[in-house]
């Protein structure tokens, strides 16, 4: 099974630690994403474990065109992370490069685990599994201080929200006696009138949504964003993102259906203060890794617009989004991976120069950016059309007009996200030249990984079909 | 392939190609640059001369599926509402890849953004695909943003990259949801515009859904195209653009909206157009008296000239709320007219600009004795911009008049008002003070334009005056469609005989 071979893989690379001299250690990294590009092609290939739908182990764990799809892209996810993590290997304690590394594959095997969790048991474990690695992978940098408060902080937060989600799966078993998903499906109409009930999905939800960084469970996102390791934050950024929208998706549309009905506006709410909070927060943010820490509240409010859309053309649209946002955010983070290794501070005026010093990386910035905010010809914008499509479809479905502010605060966000993409963009190219122009050298690996990220931002915006396909087989599962 | 793809394909792989020339080669950049718009040029009045008027249908079609589950695709093809359109578009694209030599920093980024708008703009205006005609409009829109922020003039430079930036994204997103609400009501399920036109025939959308959209599609492209009163940005925006930028976007990429609106939302919408055009004639009013009074009162050229243009998009309205034959055929008239004229006024007030570093007009005078060849045709345009017969915006306007003369009297009384006087009076002050009078002495040492400088000015001038003086070359093309488009939106059929295009042809012979 896949998950196991990335548990065995995380582990490998563990023992390989004892093995291998410190100074080659980073090494160790492109054998592990050797080892995942395998088990991609695999199960792209449809010959794995996972091609195979049905389910396992009495129904907890369930393999469909929807676990397929967050599988691949948890995948690329981690092999674009640990090109990164390669990069950031000498800001790392010394030596420690492959312990981060199998971190990341532990971290990886639980979103796997997540993306085919069909039990609240299983969403328990695999949300446990990613929240503590990301304890460990957020303050790795031990001698950085704000690398360690931001662990303390995503500790604390992560612990209250694991305790809020496994009190709100006490109330459900409770209630209705039920974990499995498809079996709480046929039995949860029943409890529609009950409170306990309710609260006890109220209290998962609540847990999900600090996975997400969703309002009014944001709080921690711009801090631990600010102070983790780029790679982390990058990883945190997409891979436990995406985490929690696939659970919330099981969540909302296998296992509670009925209920999820009645609460279109409660995420209505949600979506439409998500992204005002994200966006009007980041305009005033000079450090970059926490103007994105921001801009990825406003995406998780975008990307709730898919789930409040109660359709599967909102599912689709919200899969395809996320599938733009990996290359997207990678791209971005690789810049500053690349560019910031040597600061102190991650400030936007350190990037003044960029296209004297590497014209390659400021492109790539430029175009994450460009393609973040949402402008053709990138993936961002035809992620945005898919997900406002398929609010206007609600409203015109249900007539409630929560639909359409929701629509005119989304184009509100838009609006305000230009000022602050536009400022990174004249950052690098029209800010007073700063001193610093020496040639940021890449290695070969950086540009191979920087490569396929621009080339999935313009593949996604430019031919949407293979993807679009695909996710609209996953959104079908959720029916 | 059809030659609409290479018109519009021809910059946008220029653009890709200038990315990897080396920067220091500046001679070879705007080769490329000039060539590929001069081969879009080309094309465009190839196409120009074999559209055959008035046959069935679209010409030069082309369709490649490119979403099949939502139903988009690459459709480009032209009919006598956008032929002339392209072709203009064409022409200013090259005229302003001529002008461009006034950039002297950051040229490789300049040509890119330049092309990559050129593309987009004629690539928007020939598509027949809802979602490509957006798309392509966007990827055109950007370009100008970043052109303004990094190369406009002016210490407000900051204040009016904001302030276009601001107003062009709500317009844009607005009419999007517009485009999508209508793309869902309409229920055809596809993207296509002549689909979900031939669809609509047979399933009206709901009167009250219509209306609902109706107004999305006519405010957010009305911000598009400086509909009063959500028209601030664009005198402002113009006066710090640099003239290339001014002349593509004033002159073409605003006329997306009011296509958008022709080609879109009369047919598609007819009932909520009709309850609507009685609004929009009455903001059109707006835009020619009270913005005609602001360019009246203008102290600098660029700033004139914009709100001019501002002004003369309420004949446009005027001629699209009069939901009639003549009205439809005089705006699509105007639009091409105003693109040559706007591209024109912008490129001459640039030379100005970089000859004398100011726009000032109470600094500028007797210009005319040192820049007889850029005076004269400043002089041209502004007849042209007041409605001098012999150019194109005389017909058009003509044409708007007589169209809207039956539906909307007293307002067609008072644009006539603002056209000749208002016009007339901001026009010839301008001129009186920047061409003649005494010429101050810092003014010596001014040099006119040379040969090469010459060719994009008397280009537009003589695309105007060709136009001016055959206007049967566009309404021979204009009229059959825009019959279709009348018929749809106003439900009956306009019988060819019928004496409004009589009229329109009387117009054009007297011309």
């Amino acid at each position: 099974m896949l998950e196991i071979s990335v548990i065995g893989l995380g582990l490998v690379l563990m023992l390989a630690d004892l093995f291998v001299p410190a100074e080659r250690r980073r090494y160790i990294g492109y054998a592990a994403i050797l080892a995942l590009g395998v088990l991609l092609v695999t199960s792209l290939s449809g010959n794995g474990s996972c091609g195979q739908f049905g389910t396992a182990f009495g129904g907890m764990f369930v393999n469909d065109a929807l676990s397929l799809f967050f599988k691949q892209l948890f995948i690329v996810a981690a092999i674009l992370v640990l090109f990164m993590a390669a990069e950031f290997a000498d800001k790392l304690a010394e030596g420690s490069v492959a312990e981060y590394y199998s971190l990341i594959l532990f971290a990886l095997a639980g979103m796997l685990f997540a993306a085919s969790a069909n039990d609240f048991t299983m969403l328990f474990v695999s949300i446990e599994l990613i929240t503590i690695t990301f304890y460990v992978l957020v303050s790795f940098q031990r001698s950085k201080l704000a690398s360690l408060e931001a662990g303390v902080k995503y500790l604390i937060l992560g612990a209250l929200s694991s305790s809020f989600m496994v009190f709100g799966i006490a109330l459900i078993w409770g209630t209705t006696g039920e974990l499995n998903f498809t079996k709480l499906a046929a039995v949860a109409p029943q409890f529609a009138d009950s409170r306990i009930f309710l609260l006890g999905v109220l209290l998962v939800l609540v847990g999900l949504g600090f996975k997400i960084a969703a309002f009014p469970f944001q709080i921690w996102a711009p801090d631990v964003y600010q102070g983790a390791p780029t790679p982390t934050t990058a990883f945190l950024a997409i891979g436990s993102k995406a985490a929690g929208f696939v659970l919330l998706l099981r969540v909302l549309f296998t296992a509670v259906p009925s209920v999820t009905a009645h609460w279109a506006n409660l995420l209505i709410v949600i979506s439409a203060i998500t992204i005002l909070y994200g966006n009007l927060c980041a305009i005033p943010q000079r450090n970059l890794k926490r103007l994105l820490g921001y801009s990825s509240i406003a995406h998780a409010g975008y990307l709730l617009l898919g789930i409040a859309a109660l359709s599967a053309s909102g599912q689709a649209a919200l899969l395809y989004y996320l599938g733009g946002y990996v290359f997207t955010v990678m791209a971005a983070f690789f810049v500053i991976t690349l560019v910031m290794r040597h600061l102190a501070t991650e400030d936007i005026s350190g990037l003044a120069g960029l296209n004297q010093r590497s014209p390659l990386l400021a492109a790539t910035l430029t175009i994450a950016m460009v393609s973040l905010a949402g402008i053709p010809p990138l993936a961002g914008f035809f992620g945005k059309f898919l997900l406002l499509k398929a609010v206007v479809e609600a409203a015109k479905a249900t007539h409630n007009l929560g639909y359409i502010c929701l629509v005119f605060t989304a184009l509100a966000g838009v609006v305000i996200s230009l000022y602050y993409y536009f400022g990174v963009i004249r950052a690098i190219y029209w800010s007073k030249s700063s001193e610093d122009l020496s040639p940021i050298e890449l290695s070969a690996p950086a540009k191979l990984s920087i490569w396929i990220c621009l080339a999935g931002i313009f593949w996604l915006g430019l031919f949407p079909n293979t993807v679009l396909n695909l996710a609209n087989a996953a959104a079908a599962v959720l029916k | 392939m059809s030659i609409l793809t290479y018109i519009a394909g021809w910059p946008l792989l220029a653009a890709l190609a200038l990315v990897v020339v080396p920067r220091n080669y500046r001679v070879i950049i705007r080769a490329i640059a000039v060539l590929a718009t001069l081969i879009s040029a080309v094309l465009a009045v190839k196409m120009f001369a074999q559209f055959v008027p008035g046959a069935n249908g679209f010409q030069f079609e082309q369709q490649i599926p490119w979403v099949e589950s939502l139903g988009i695709s690459y459709h480009v093809g032209v009919d006598g509402l956008n032929v002339g359109l392209i072709l203009m578009g064409a022409i200013v694209a090259f005229a302003a890849a001529l002008c461009s030599w006034e950039i002297q920093t950051r040229e490789k980024e300049f040509y890119i953004l330049l092309l990559v708008m050129t593309g987009g703009i004629l690539g928007a205006f020939a598509s027949l695909d809802l979602f490509f005609f957006y798309f392509l409009h966007e990827l055109a829109l950007v370009p100008t943003f970043i052109m303004i922020g990094v190369w406009g003039r002016g210490e407000k430079k900051n204040y009016a990259t904001f302030q276009i930036t601001l107003y062009l994204s709500i317009g844009a997103l607005i009419a999007l949801i517009g485009l999508i609400a209508l793309y869902l009501q309409s229920g055809a399920n596809t993207f296509d515009i002549p689909k979900i036109i031939e669809h609509a025939k047979t399933n009206p959308l709901a009167v009250n859904a219509q209306n609902f959209i109706f107004p999305l599609l006519l405010f957010g492209f009305g911000i598009l195209v400086s509909l009063w009163p959500f028209h601030s940005w664009a005198p402002l925006g113009y006066g710090v653009a640099p003239s290339p930028t001014a002349m593509l976007h004033a002159g073409v990429l605003k006329k997306f909206g009011l296509y958008g609106l022709i080609r879109i939302a009369l047919p598609l919408l007819p009932q909520a157009a009709q309850s609507w055009a009685h609004f929009l004639a009455l903001l059109c009013v707006g835009n020619i008296l009270y913005v005609g009074w602001v360019a009246m009162r203008q102290k600098d050229l660029n700033l004139l000239i914009g709100n001019s243009s501002v002004a003369h998009m309420g004949f446009i309205f005027l001629g699209i709320a009069s939901l009639n034959l003549i009205g439809i055929t005089g705006a699509v008239l105007i639009m091409i007219a105003h693109g040559f004229l706007a591209a024109l006024t912008f490129a001459l007030s640039g030379y100005i600009y970089k000859q004398t570093g100011t726009l000032q007009i109470s600094e500028l005078g007797g210009l005319c004795r040192k820049l007889p060849f850029i005076g004269t045709a400043l002089l041209m345009a502004a007849m042209a911009g007041c409605g001098l017969p012999g150019f194109a915006n005389f017909v058009g306007e003509a044409t708007v008049f007589f169209g809207a003369w039956k539906i909307f009297p007293t307002i067609t009384i008072i644009a006539l008002w603002g056209a000749l006087v208002i016009g007339g009076i901001y026009m010839t002050r301008a001129i009186r003070n920047i061409l003649h009078g005494p010429l101050p002495e810092k003014w010596n040492s001014l040099s006119d334009a040379n040969f090469w400088r010459k060719l994009p000015y008397a280009l537009l001038l003589a695309s105007l005056l060709v136009f001016g003086f055959c206007p049967k070359l566009l309404t021979e093309k204009i009229n059959p469609d825009a019959q279709k488009i009348v018929a749809l939106a106003t439900g009956n059929m306009v019988t060819a005989n019928a004496p409004s295009t009589l009229a329109v042809n009387f117009v054009a012979q007297n011309k």
